[in-house]
């Protein structure tokens, strides 16, 4: 990275450079969505159906109205605009009509004087319900017969089906192993809850400052609700405390502003812990059967697979992670012979979308496991068969689509495998070994075992989506000094896309002082601060914008000067690199202000029979070795290490980078080892943080971190998108070892202990009495 | 709401008269009454560790303390740390170590590390590791989060007992 | 003391004397002390008692001393000082509280809060039941003492009278090895899915034992103890006889009385109890005998 010749600014692309919010954050001065506050502002609360499946036969909020304080109450009759909102389709109620098809959905709202008293008249709202059977199994869901819930989808409760059609969809082969494997509910718990502030306009709009992943497509769901141009609904971004896909779909956004608008007055909603499980989708629970054929000498000849999703109550994203489960679904190999169906299914559970993975982690645990289990038939390293099959650039997609930038799924396997394994547990330091100071062993029983899994993820919006970012990039002189702004409505979650912003602005224009304007929708949509891409494509509007700026000043320039100047390093120079101007001396009182909206390459719909097409636009890799130490007595995991390797394409930021492998790579864990949303009938039974359990810095093992800088030429800077790939092969890496270590099948995830050491006992039984804990 | 006892409390050095709700938390005293908004709520049950004060000079969850117990005692916050502009040593080694990505629960974070230091429990990774548990990272922060608590201590001499 | 009229009173007595008037004259006031178990139920509205009896003034609850030849603690001394200053005379209370919670819950978790809260969950209460401790309760008709394995009576429901308070516990100082061990999903900050303790007692020959989060309440395995005690060799410190440790896993698990729950099975809980009692014997029986060097 060194380009530098002359004096150059610091926090250019390539450095890892401070935060600008990180001052901020330190010393507890960021503002959260949860932290806002306006004078006379009240203080909004939800209602929510305690049935997963019920008719609501009437809705009275009478005596809720009548409680001192309380200021309004509102319900579906309330909701001026199309009560529906959702990022596929609209077929999700803002408050419930005559149904409720999910345990937690809204049915009403209040606002009053404190928090406390909303509460109170939350409980004073009478709602009649006819209770219904709900429709729980997602594979019962798509047979003949099952209830529907959505009349108006043409499929039944089938919500999407994708069918990849490839080769010879019935190649038979030598060596075949089939498996069935689950995934269970994970949550992306972030730790800021769901929270915003909506103050009511004189123009009879809106204000809503709000913590979310994509301000524009908020904008557009909330303006139709509220039966509003979405000029009236005007978003700012308030401090978002972790998002991973969460906080993708809305939650709070239109409750609040139904709220402002009635009273008048500013309205403030913060859900707690318990509500956010219920106030947001997770991931997709899977069931996943596989096929896969190999010859003799572990070359795959076929997969064929059967991927059931279940979507929950609503759409969500669910038709983009059934396509990215299914395109994405037999990994980063090579199979000349296909066949995949994926569906994409409606029940009474809680609804899933967006986590970080998308798709493709569910589909991993098990391409993943499948082939350790070939591994295991030929009695080959289970390194080298991933090695032999692997893709690489130029390979061919299962649908058609060739990989046209480096796939180094070979390199990162062999970096990952070949790193020196970490020495055995000390076995009189308990902090060493499975169970921790809890004291379960002293080394009785404890197995090690090593594991590896790699991973696939497409990078930014596919299938023909027009996925743009627009950014508008000012240069002014202050005081003397050349200062950047830099604006985009695209959302800082903690990836450190500001910093970002910062570095693109300071390398395309060599000017130190740049500043990130607040991400609001005064600017155009930036997209979603999701699937990897904010990096590559509002990256790629910053760059693209800066790049005008620069051009216009180098014109005006050469006019003020009389001969043409090249802007390096801040200055303006001659060709023969003579400095000929400062850019203060230039432009004096003049501001050069550039918007640009700028798009990636395209992509195109998948065949609906063959699923043959060019969906995505990048592919990004990831690979993982686990080590791990197994209390194979009391099924007690410890992770010991995990090493990652990782093609970046560029490392904008090498410090964000590898905090994104860390974070990645711990969410994984949490799935392979910990992390369920536990449901029951319909029925939520672990909606907090005492039962739903996220590593704790215990938990997280070191991390040895291999970071590629293969550039992708199509790409600004030649990036790749970074934050998903390592939650995806974590999870199979990790549950290797721990097969590796315990001789069991483990074929669904979270593992528990139960799968572990009780014999005979190849996956989890399902409590058949489940009874909330005393403690 | 209903009604209020008097306490007294002296929060970051500054000595505060506030009438507050028997029921109410002291996070919700220092954010809602005190404008105290650092301290933050994360699960309402001591699962997080992301309103972690500083009560007497001992880390507290600050959701699991009425405010009420508070009387007459000294708190201090995220927001209490830093003297002058300067940032605490703690503060620095996680703007530093990128000890963060959202943020949200490095106060907690940052006020743990505090008392982990002056408890005597950071001189060894493991230690670090064991004594910070009670503070949840969702980013994961926590390589770069057990690399501040070790250089802050070692600046602050906190590694050494 | 602040006695206002309000939708929870909050009551702030300053002596022992004065807390066991107020709980008489106010037997709906609820105990407070660490507040870890109250506030989750304050915060998530699943209670709201008429008043709180604050108990952390009150200095003579906060101090352990040594009383009768027992250790003496008081009802609001938390776990961080019990880890601390206890360690040596009450090591099996003492690895017990080093897994309550989280370091922030320490500083603030009492045994008397754990022992008010009656879970069978407490982790607290394996070590108490295993180290043969006596709960001291008090009112203003005067105090009495009961076992700890004559305590609980069901999930959260204790032998504690409206106008009682627990005050102390007393236990023994340990004369021989001390053991606990908890089984959780995950390796810091967790509620134990089952906990077992072990305390052997040399100078008389028995053995004490204690069951968490396997029953309505925690437990004792009484023939796991009677058989364990038989076969040990006290005097002569042979090894463990071959099946002992077997056996003795095998009856601890028979006196557990788990379910199923969101945080493991029946089934689970049984093995695992099993298996931490035959380790934690034969951890405690090589330190009792010297041979080999793990504490």
């Amino acid at each position: 990275m060194s380009t530098a010749t002359r004096e150059t600014v610091a926090g250019r692309v390539g450095d890892s450079a401070v935060r600008p919010d990180a001052a901020l954050k330190v010393r507890g001065e960021f503002a959260y969505s949860s932290d806002l506050f306006a004078d006379d502002m009240l203080w909004g609360a939800t209602l929510r159906s305690p049935h997963p499946h019920a008719r609501i036969r009437s809705i009275d909020v009478t005596a809720a109205l009548t409680l001192p304080g309380v200021y309004a109450a509102l319900t579906h009759a309330d909701v001026p605009g199309e009560n529906r909102y959702g990022l596929d389709h609209r077929d999700q109620p803002v408050l419930a009509e005559d149904v409720v098809r999910y345990q937690g959905e809204p049915v009403a709202v209040v606002a009053a004087d404190h928090p406390e008293t909303a509460r109170r008249a939350l409980d004073r709202i009478a709602v009649d319900y006819q209770v219904l059977d709900p429709v729980v199994d997602a594979e019962l869901a798509m047979a003949e017969g099952a209830p529907v819930l959505h009349p108006e989808c043409p499929g039944g409760n089938v919500l999407r089906h994708v069918r990849i059609r490839r080769g010879d969809p019935e190649a038979t082969a030598e060596v075949v192993v089939t498996g069935e494997y689950r995934v269970g509910m994970q949550d992306q718990a972030f730790l800021g809850p769901e929270s915003g502030l909506a103050v009511p306009a004189e123009d009879g709009g809106v204000d809503l400052h709000v913590a979310t992943q994509w301000l524009h497509v908020d904008q557009s769901q909330v303006a139709h609700a509220l039966g509003l141009p979405p000029e009236k609904v005007r978003l700012t971004l308030a401090g978002v405390g972790g998002a991973f896909g969460a906080r993708e779909d809305l939650s709070m956004q239109v409750h609040a502003c139904l709220l402002a608008l009635r009273t008048r007055r500013p309205v403030k909603m913060v859900y707690g812990r318990e509500e956010s499980f219920f106030g947001h989708v997770h991931r997709h629970p899977a069931l996943l059967r596989y096929e896969h054929g190999a010859d003799r000498h572990g070359r795959l000849v076929s997969v064929r697979a059967e991927i059931v999703l279940d979507g929950g109550a609503y759409a969500s994203s669910t038709p983009a992670v059934v396509a990215n489960a299914a395109t994405l679904g037999i990994g980063p190999y090579q199979v000349p012979n296909v066949r995949m169906d994926c569906w994409g299914v409606y029940t009474n559970n809680p609804p899933c979308g967006a986590m970080r993975g998308f798709g493709a982690v569910q589909a991993c645990f098990a391409y993943e496991s499948q082939m350790d289990k070939l591994a295991e038939r030929l009695g080959m390293d289970p390194v080298e068969l991933r090695i032999r099959n692997a893709m690489r650039e130029g390979s061919t997609m299962p649908t058609g689509q060739v990989v046209d930038s480096a796939a180094p799924v070979a390199e990162l396997l062999r970096r990952v495998r070949d790193k020196p394994l970490p020495p055995p547990a000390d076995p009189t330091d308990p902090r060493d070994l499975p169970g921790g100071v809890a004291n379960t062993t002293r080394g009785d029983g404890v197995v090690r075992g090593v594991g590896y899994g790699v991973g696939i993820k497409n990078v930014a919006f596919s299938e023909g989506f027009d996925d743009y970012s627009t950014a508008r990039v000012r240069l002014e002189v202050l005081g003397g000094e050349p200062v950047v702004s830099v604006h985009t409505a695209a959302v800082e979650v903690g990836q450190g896309l500001v910093t970002v912003q910062q570095q693109i602005a300071r390398t395309e224009l060599g000017i130190a002082r740049v500043t990130v304007l607040p991400a609001d929708t005064g600017v155009g949509s930036a997209g979603s601060s999701s699937a990897s891409r904010q990096s590559y494509v509002t990256g790629g509007a910053v760059k693209a914008a800066c790049e005008r700026v620069r051009d216009t000043l180098c014109a005006l320039a050469a006019t003020r000067l009389g001969r043409e100047v090249g802007l390096v390093d801040g200055k303006l120079v001659t060709a023969d690199g003579a400095v000929a101007a400062s850019i203060a001396d230039v432009l004096g009182d003049e501001v050069i202000e550039r918007t640009v909206e700028w798009r990636h390459r395209p992509t195109f719909p998948l065949d609906p029979l063959t699923g043959q097409g060019n969906a995505h636009t990048q592919y990004a890799f990831a690979a993982h070795r686990a080590v791990v130490d197994v209390d194979v007595e009391l099924g007690l995991v410890k992770v010991v290490e995990l090493a990652c390797a990782q093609d970046v394409g560029r490392a904008i930021n090498p410090q964000a980078v590898l905090g994104q492998i860390h974070g990645g790579s711990a969410q994984g864990l949490g799935l392979a080892v910990m992390e369920e949303i536990q449901v029951v009938d319909g029925t939520v039974r672990n909606p907090s943080f005492t039962d739903y359990l996220i590593p704790t810095i215990v938990d997280m093992p070191p991390m040895v971190v291999d970071v590629l800088e293969l550039a992708d030429p199509h790409a600004p800077y030649g990036l790749r998108g970074v934050g998903e790939p390592p939650t995806i092969s974590s999870t199979p890496a990790i549950v290797a070892a721990i097969r590796a270590a315990t001789g069991r099948a483990l074929t669904r995830v979270p593992v528990r202990p139960d799968d572990i050491a009780l014999a005979g006992s190849a996956s989890r039984p399902v409590p058949s009495r489940p009874e909330v804990p005393c403690d | 709401m209903s009604n209020h006892v008097a306490v007294t409390v002296r929060v970051n050095g500054v000595d505060r008269e506030i009438e507050v709700d028997p029921r109410a938390t002291l996070t919700e005293t220092l954010r809602d009454r005190l404008g105290l908004t650092g301290t933050k709520k994360g699960c309402d049950r001591g699962e997080c560790g992301a309103c972690t004060v500083l009560v007497n000079g001992r880390r507290v969850l600050s959701c699991m303390t009425l405010a009420v117990t508070a009387h007459g005692a000294e708190v201090t916050t995220v927001e209490g740390l830093s003297s002058g502009g300067e940032l605490h040593p703690v503060q620095r080694a996680f703007l530093e170590n990128d000890a963060f990505q959202c943020g949200f629960c490095t106060p907690g974070q940052v006020m743990s590390a505090v008392a982990c230091i002056a408890e005597g429990h950071a001189t060894s990774d493991d230690e670090i590791r064991e004594w910070m548990s009670g503070n949840i990272c969702r980013c994961a922060a926590y390589p770069q989060i057990v690399a501040s608590v070790a250089k802050a201590a070692a600046e602050l001499g906190g590694a050494a007992r | 003391m602040n006695t206002a009229v309000s939708t929870m009173e909050f009551l702030r007595p300053a002596t022992l004397a004065e807390a066991l008037e107020t709980k008489a004259a106010h037997p709906e006031a609820v105990p407070l002390a660490g507040g870890t178990d109250l506030m989750v139920e304050l915060n998530f509205d699943r209670r709201r008692p008429p008043a709180l009896l604050d108990l952390t003034r009150i200095t003579e609850l906060a101090e352990w001393s040594e009383v009768d030849g027992h250790i003496r603690i008081g009802a609001t001394v938390p776990y961080a000082r019990i880890i601390t200053e206890l360690g040596s005379r009450l090591p099996g209370l003492a690895m017990a509280a080093r897994t309550v919670g989280s370091p922030q819950i320490r500083n603030r978790g009492t045994l008397g809060g754990n022992l008010g809260s009656a879970s069978p969950a407490g982790d607290g209460h394996p070590p108490l039941l295993a180290g043969h401790a006596t709960v001291e309760l008090a009112s203003v008709r005067g105090s009495r003492r009961v076992p700890v394995d004559a305590f609980f009576l069901g999930p959260k429901r204790s032998v504690v009278e409206p106008d009682e308070l627990v005050v102390a516990v007393r236990v023994p100082p340990a004369t021989g090895p001390q053991q606990f061990a908890k089984v959780g999903p995950r390796n810091a900050m967790v509620i134990a899915v089952c906990a077992f303790a072990l305390a052997l007692h040399p100078e008389n020959g028995t053995v004490g034992t204690g069951i968490g989060s396997a029953g309505p309440t925690p437990l004792r395995a009484r023939d796991a103890e009677e058989f364990l005690a038989a076969e040990l060799d006290w005097a002569g410190g042979r090894p463990l006889p071959e099946g002992v440790a077997e056996r003795f896993g095998e009856l601890v698990a028979a006196a557990a009385r788990p379910i199923d729950d969101v945080r493991g099975t029946a089934a689970y809980r049984g093995h695992a109890l099993a298996v931490l009692a035959r380790r934690t014997l034969t951890w405690a029986w090589r330190d009792h005998t010297g041979r080999g060097s793990c504490g």
